[in-house]
C-alpha cells in the first residue's frame, strides 16, 4: 500500500524512473508540442481566425451605427426586422438584445464583411447555424470579425449564451445568396 | 483547553482516525451526498425537458432548476466531498491529530449556511443565472453572498489541511516525505487556495454591486476572473480524483507508484499551469489577443496536458505491475481481466479513468484550441465535455471512495451488495453515453442551456437535423440512466449508514505507530530502469488513447476548414 504511505527511499527525487514512464513522456511531450505547434499555424495557413480587433463602445454608439446602415441600405424586412443587402467589403453591425438579433442581412457568397458585434443589455452569444460558428457578445465591446460565406442558403443566429427568461426565442438571420 | 488525541484504529484496515477528525469527515461526506441528491433530482427535471419529446419544464423552472442543479452538483457536491478527502488524507493517512477541530466545524457550518443561502435565493425565483452568473445579468445579493461564505469555509478547510500537515511533520507521526496521495491532496488544496482568492476578488464586488454600492462591473474582466474561479476549480477535482486513483490503486491492489518522481513532478505541473486555465472561456470573446489565447489555452504548452497524460500512464501502470507480481503475467492484459471488477472500489476508480481520459480528457484539448473552439463555444458539446470530466472523471472516484469509506470510516456492512457491484457501471456508461451524445448534439450546433431547440411558434425559427433530436433524446434515456445509477449510490450509502450491520469499532489510542515506508519494499525496488517493460499492457492502452486523440483533433480541424472563412 505505498501511494498512501511514505515513500520507500527517503530521497525519492533520486530514485530511477521506469524506462516506459520516459518513453511515454517523450511520446507525450511530443504531441504537446505538436499542439502548441498547431494554433499559430492555423493563424498563418488557416482561413477561420478571429481577430484581435476590438473596441469599447456604449450600447447608444453602437445603435446609432446599425441604425445608419439599415438606413442606407435596407431592401426589405423580414418578420418586421429589416433586411440589410450591404455591399461588398463593407462594416455591418449586428445588434444583440433581449431577445432579438437585428438587423437581418443579405450577404453574397465568396464576398468578405466587416461584422461588427456588441450587446445592448446582458451577454448574448452569436451562434450561426447551420455552419455552427460561435462567439461571445458582451455589453461595452464591439468587436470585429471579417466573414466570408462560402456556401449560399438561409442561416439564422442563434443566442447560444444564457440571457434570461426569452433566451430561447432570440434569433436572428443572414441569407446568403450566389 | 484539552487538545483530543484520541484516534481509533480501524480493525479492517489498520487506519487511524483521530476522533475528531472522524466526525469531520462524516459530517462532510453526508453534507456532500445531501448536495448530491438535490442535484440529481434537479438533474432528471433538467434532462426530462431537454429531451424534446418529454420537454417537461415550463421555461422559467427549467433555467432555475439548471442553475440549482449546476451549483449543487459541481460546487456543493464535489467540495464538500473533498474537504473529507482533504482530512482524510492529511489526519488518517498521515496518523496525525486534526489541527483545530473546533474552527474546522466553524468552517463547515460556514460552507452548510452558505449552500442553503444560494438554493435559498435560487428557490425565491430572481437568481435563475446559471452557475457562471455573467454580469450584468442579475441575482438576488444572498446568491452572491452564499457561495462567498461556502468559499470561506473552503478556505477555513483547507487551512486546517496544511496545519495539520505541519502538525504531523512537527509531532513526527510519519517517516520521510508525505505518501504520494497526501502530495497529491496537497496540491488540490494549494490549487483550491488560489481558486478561493480569484472567487473573492470578482464574486464580493459582484455581491456589492447586487447591493446598490458599485456601479458597474465589466463584462469581460468579470469573465476573466470568473474562469479564474470556475475553471481551475474543476483542476482542483482533477488533482483531488487523480489523488483518490492513487489510492484506490495502493488499497485495492497494494500499488506502488511506478516511480515516486514521475508522479510527483505531475502533480508539480499541475500547480504550475492549470492556473492558465481561464483563457478556455474566453478563446472567442473580444478584447483578449490571439497570442494571450494561445499561450493561457495551452497551459503554456500542454504542460498541465502532459501531467494528466502521465498520471494515464502511471495510475493504471502501478496496477498492472501489481497485479503481475500477484502472477497475473499471461499477455497484455491478464492483469486487467482478472481484477475485480465485481468490486464497486475498483470498478468506479477504473471507470472514472477511462472515461476521464478518453472522453474528458480529448474533448477538453480539442475544445481548447483556439480556433476549434469557434465551432464548439456555448454549444452543448461543453456541458458533453464536463459531464465525462467531473460527472464521471470525480464523482465516480468518490462513489468508488465512498464504498471504502463506509466500512472504515462509518463502520457500516455496506447494504444491497447486489446493486453497489452495478452502480458504478450503470452511472459510469450511462454518463459516458450522455458525454458523447451530448458532443454530438453540440458538433451539430445546439445550445446548451438552451430550453427549446425546436423554437416552436417562432417565426425566425430553424430546423435542426432530425440527427440532433435523436442525439438529445438519447441524452435524455441516458441522463435517466444516470439518474438511476446516482439513485442506487446514495440509496446504499444511506442505507447502509443508516441500516448496514455495525462493525467493531477497534481499539483506541493516544500514541498510534507512525507511519513508516514499507522497507522490504524498498530494497526490492522494481524495474527502475533496468529495462523490464512491465506496463506493456498499459503502455499499449496508453498509445491507444494517443491515437484516438490525434485523430479526433484533426478531424476537428477538417470541421474547422469547412466553415465560413473567419479572419
Amino acid at each position: 500500500m505505498s501511494a498512501i504511505l511514505p515513500p520507500s527511499q527517503r530521497l525519492w527525487w533520486k530514485e530511477p524512473v521506469e524506462r516506459i514512464e520516459i518513453v511515454w513522456i517523450a511520446i507525450a511531450f511530443v504531441w504537446c508540442l505538436i499542439l502548441t505547434f498547431m494554433m499559430p499555424y492555423w493563424h498563418v495557413f488557416g482561413k477561420q481566425n478571429l481577430s484581435n480587433e476590438a473596441y469599447r463602445t456604449t450600447p447608444q454608439a453602437f445603435a446609432a451605427k446599425a441604425q445608419a446602415v439599415v438606413d442606407k441600405w435596407k431592401v426589405r424586412e423580414v418578420n418586421g426586422v429589416p433586411v440589410v443587402k450591404p455591399p461588398a467589403g463593407a462594416d455591418i453591425y449586428l445588434v444583440g438584445r433581449l431577445w432579438q438579433w437585428w438587423p437581418a442581412y443579405e450577404l453574397k457568397k465568396g464576398e468578405s464583411y466587416r461584422l461588427h458585434l456588441s450587446s445592448m443589455d446582458w451577454q448574448h452569444g452569436f451562434s450561426l447555424q447551420p455552419v455552427n460558428i460561435n462567439t461571445q457578445v458582451l455589453p461595452g465591446y464591439e468587436m470585429v470579425i471579417t466573414v466570408t460565406p462560402n456556401k449560399a442558403g438561409e442561416y439564422t443566429i442563434v443566442c447560444n449564451e444564457y440571457c434570461g427568461i426569452g433566451h430561447h426565442s432570440m434569433l436572428g438571420k443572414i441569407y446568403v445568396v450566389d | 483547553m484539552a487538545v483530543d488525541r484520541t484516534f481509533r484504529i480501524c480493525p479492517q484496515t489498520g487506519l487511524a482516525y483521530h476522533r475528531p477528525a472522524e466526525q469531520l469527515m462524516k459530517a462532510h461526506a453526508v453534507a456532500g451526498v445531501v448536495a448530491l441528491l438535490v442535484g440529481g433530482v434537479l438533474a432528471l427535471f433538467v434532462a426530462l425537458t431537454r429531451w424534446p419529446a418529454v420537454h417537461m419544464l415550463p421555461a422559467d423552472k427549467f433555467y432555475q432548476a439548471l442553475t440549482a442543479h449546476g451549483i449543487d452538483m459541481l460546487i456543493f457536491w464535489i467540495i464538500f466531498f473533498e474537504m473529507a478527502v482533504l482530512y482524510f488524507t492529511s489526519s488518517t493517512l498521515l496518523r496525525a491529530r486534526l489541527a483545530t477541530p473546533r474552527i474546522a466545524w466553524a468552517g463547515f457550518a460556514l460552507m452548510v449556511i452558505g449552500a442553503l443561502l444560494t438554493n435559498w435565493a435560487i428557490l425565491r425565483g430572481n437568481s435563475s443565472v446559471m452557475m457562471t452568473s455573467y454580469v450584468p445579468m442579475p441575482a438576488e445579493p444572498n446568491f452572491y453572498l452564499g457561495l462567498i461564505l461556502f468559499a470561506v469555509g473552503a478556505l477555513i478547510g483547507c487551512f486546517i489541511f496544511l496545519a495539520t500537515l505541519v502538525i504531523a511533520r512537527y509531532e513526527r507521526t510519519y517517516e520521510g516525505s508525505v505518501p504520494l496521495v497526501t502530495f497529491g491532496a496537497l496540491t488540490a488544496c494549494i490549487i483550491a487556495i488560489l481558486t478561493i482568492v480569484n472567487g473573492a476578488i470578482i464574486l464580493i464586488p459582484t455581491w456589492l454591486w447586487s447591493l446598490g454600492y458599485i456601479g458597474n462591473i465589466d463584462a469581460l474582466l468579470y469573465r476573466v476572473i470568473w474562469w479564474g474561479l470556475g475553471h481551475p476549480s474543476q483542476q482542483i477535482n482533477v488533482s483531488a480524483h487523480v489523488a483518490v486513483w492513487y489510492a484506490i490503486a495502493a488499497i485495492v491492489f497494494g500499488a506502488k507508484p511506478m516511480s515516486e518522481k514521475v508522479s510527483r513532478m505531475a502533480f508539480l505541473l499541475y500547480i504550475l499551469f492549470l492556473q492558465l486555465a481561464s483563457a478556455h472561456h474566453l478563446l472567442v470573446d473580444p478584447g483578449v489577443s490571439a497570442e494571450w489565447k494561445m499561450f493561457n489555452t495551452s497551459y503554456a504548452m500542454y504542460l498541465a496536458v502532459l501531467a494528466s497524460l502521465i498520471h494515464g500512464l502511471t495510475v493504471p501502470g502501478s496496477i498492472e505491475v501489481a497485479q503481475r507480481r500477484k502472477g497475473y503475467t499471461k499477455g497484455l492484459f491478464e492483469w486487467l481481466r482478472k481484477a475485480p471488477w465485481g468490486n464497486p472500489v475498483f470498478s468506479g476508480m477504473f471507470l472514472s479513468l477511462v472515461v476521464f481520459g478518453f472522453l474528458g480528457g480529448i474533448s477538453g484539448v480539442v475544445m481548447g484550441t483556439e480556433q476549434i473552439n469557434i465551432i464548439i463555444h456555448n454549444t452543448i458539446y461543453v456541458p458533453g465535455h464536463f459531464h465525462a470530466t467531473v460527472a464521471t472523471g470525480t464523482t465516480l472516484a468518490f462513489m468508488a471512495l465512498t464504498y471504502f469509506l463506509i466500512p472504515t470510516l462509518f463502520r457500516r456492512e455496506l447494504v444491497m451488495k447486489g446493486l453497489a457491484k452495478w452502480q458504478p457501471y450503470i452511472f459510469g456508461i450511462s454518463m459516458a453515453v450522455l458525454s458523447l451524445f451530448m458532443m454530438g448534439a453540440g458538433t451539430l450546433g445546439v445550445a446548451r442551456r438552451h430550453w427549446d431547440m425546436a423554437f416552436a411558434g417562432n417565426p425566425m425559427g430553424f430546423e435542426y437535423p432530425t440527427t440532433a433530436y435523436l442525439m438529445m433524446g438519447l441524452v435524455g434515456i441516458s441522463a435517466v440512466g444516470a439518474v438511476i445509477g446516482g439513485a442506487a449510490y446514495i440509496l446504499i450509502t444511506v442505507g447502509s449508514i443508516l441500516f448496514g450491520r455495525k462493525l467493531p469499532a477497534g481499539e483506541t489510542t493516544t500514541q498510534p505507530e507512525p507511519v513508516r515506508a514499507p522497507v522490504a519494499e524498498a530494497l526490492e525496488g522494481h524495474g527502475g530502469g533496468v529495462g523490464v517493460l512491465e506496463a506493456r499492457g498499459t503502455f499499449v492502452l496508453a498509445m491507444l488513447l494517443l491515437v484516438s486523440f490525434v485523430v479526433y483533433y484533426f478531424i476537428n480541424w477538417k470541421y474547422l476548414a469547412s466553415v465560413w472563412g473567419l479572419s
